[in-house]
């Protein structure tokens, strides 16, 4: 996959992004600089990652430091939130889940088909993502006035399905 | 009104159960994590309306749909699916199993209370 052909595969994503957390969450996301990343390890404290297959396989992780993630929570559901626990889990995942429904619905409309997976919550100071070999993973950090945070795309074109 | 909200995630059911009573539907709410949990449940209660996620982990939205179709106790309680899948040939695929309406997350109270409305022949 070339790294132009990348940027088109992530753009919707982003643009999925942007758009979910500032109506759910009420955060108004600044795009980062992408970054091609060599390893599978987050500097962030809670990710949620869904699977995609279908016109292409990979992953998309959705990675907050702890704080971000108890602003972005407490703004999604209208509730306290006090720290990183099962609920704080779930709605991370909840979240991942409607920008990766966003995102699918985007790549709809160009023609490309995909499928999401349910949401998996990670939660952990410097854990670990993984992406099979060969797939590459684009980082695009966010910054917001709740902190900042970051999506990782990780994706290859899935020829079978052509 | 009985509803039954179905979801994986518990967020959303929370979510959906405090805009159901925000917008006059929250007497009665039966919850369930995925659609085997739902038929459970449904086994052993009427409801008025299922309120359903597509993307669960043990049973999906669509299998559901189709099991409460096909079961002719039930086949007459309508559905709504709220889900992110927004694709239109989702929706098409959803609407074919059997979903009488369909709303995407996010939603807001609103398009939920006219989404009810329009299922429950509330309004024409
Ligand atoms: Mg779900």
């Amino acid at each position: 996959m070339s790294a132009k052909l990348s940027v088109e595969w992530v753009n919707p994503f982003i643009g999925a992004t942007e758009e979910i957390l500032s109506t759910v969450a009420m955060i108004e996301p600044k795009r980062g600089k992408l970054m091609l990343k060599r390893d599978n390890t987050v500097e962030y404290d809670v990710s949620g990652i869904i699977g995609i297959t279908g016109e292409a396989v990979g992953s998309i992780a959705l990675s907050f430091p702890k704080k971000t993630a108890i602003d972005v929570v407490s703004n999604f559901t209208g509730e306290e939130v006090l720290g990183i626990d099962a609920d704080t889990a779930d709605a991370i995942g909840e979240l991942t889940n409607m920008i990766a429904g966003r995102a699918k619905k985007l790549f709809s409309e160009k023609g490309i088909k995909l499928k999401i997976s349910v949401p998996n919550v990670v939660i952990g100071k410097n854990h670990t993502i993984s992406s099979p070999k060969g797939t590459p993973t684009i980082v695009i950090p966010f910054e917001s006035q709740n902190g900042n945070f970051a999506i990782q795309v990780s994706l290859v074109p899935n020829k079978s399905e052509d | 009104m009985r509803i039954i909200t179905v979801d994986d995630s518990s967020t959303m059911r929370r979510i959906i159960k405090n805009t159901l009573k925000r917008i006059g539907y929250g007497d009665e709410i039966l919850e369930a994590e995925n659609g085997k949990e739902a038929l459970d449940v449904l086994s052993n209660n009427e409801v008025d309306l299922i309120i359903t996620d597509w993307n669960m982990p043990v049973m999906d939205g669509l299998t559901f749909v189709k099991k409460v179709r096909s079961d002719s106790k039930f086949d007459d309680v309508p559905i709504i699916m709220v889900t992110t899948e927004a694709a239109k040939e989702d929706i098409i695929t959803a609407l074919k199993a059997g979903v009488n309406n369909y709303v995407v997350k996010p939603f807001t109270p609103q398009v939920l209370k006219e989404k009810i409305e329009a299922v429950m022949g509330l309004k024409d």
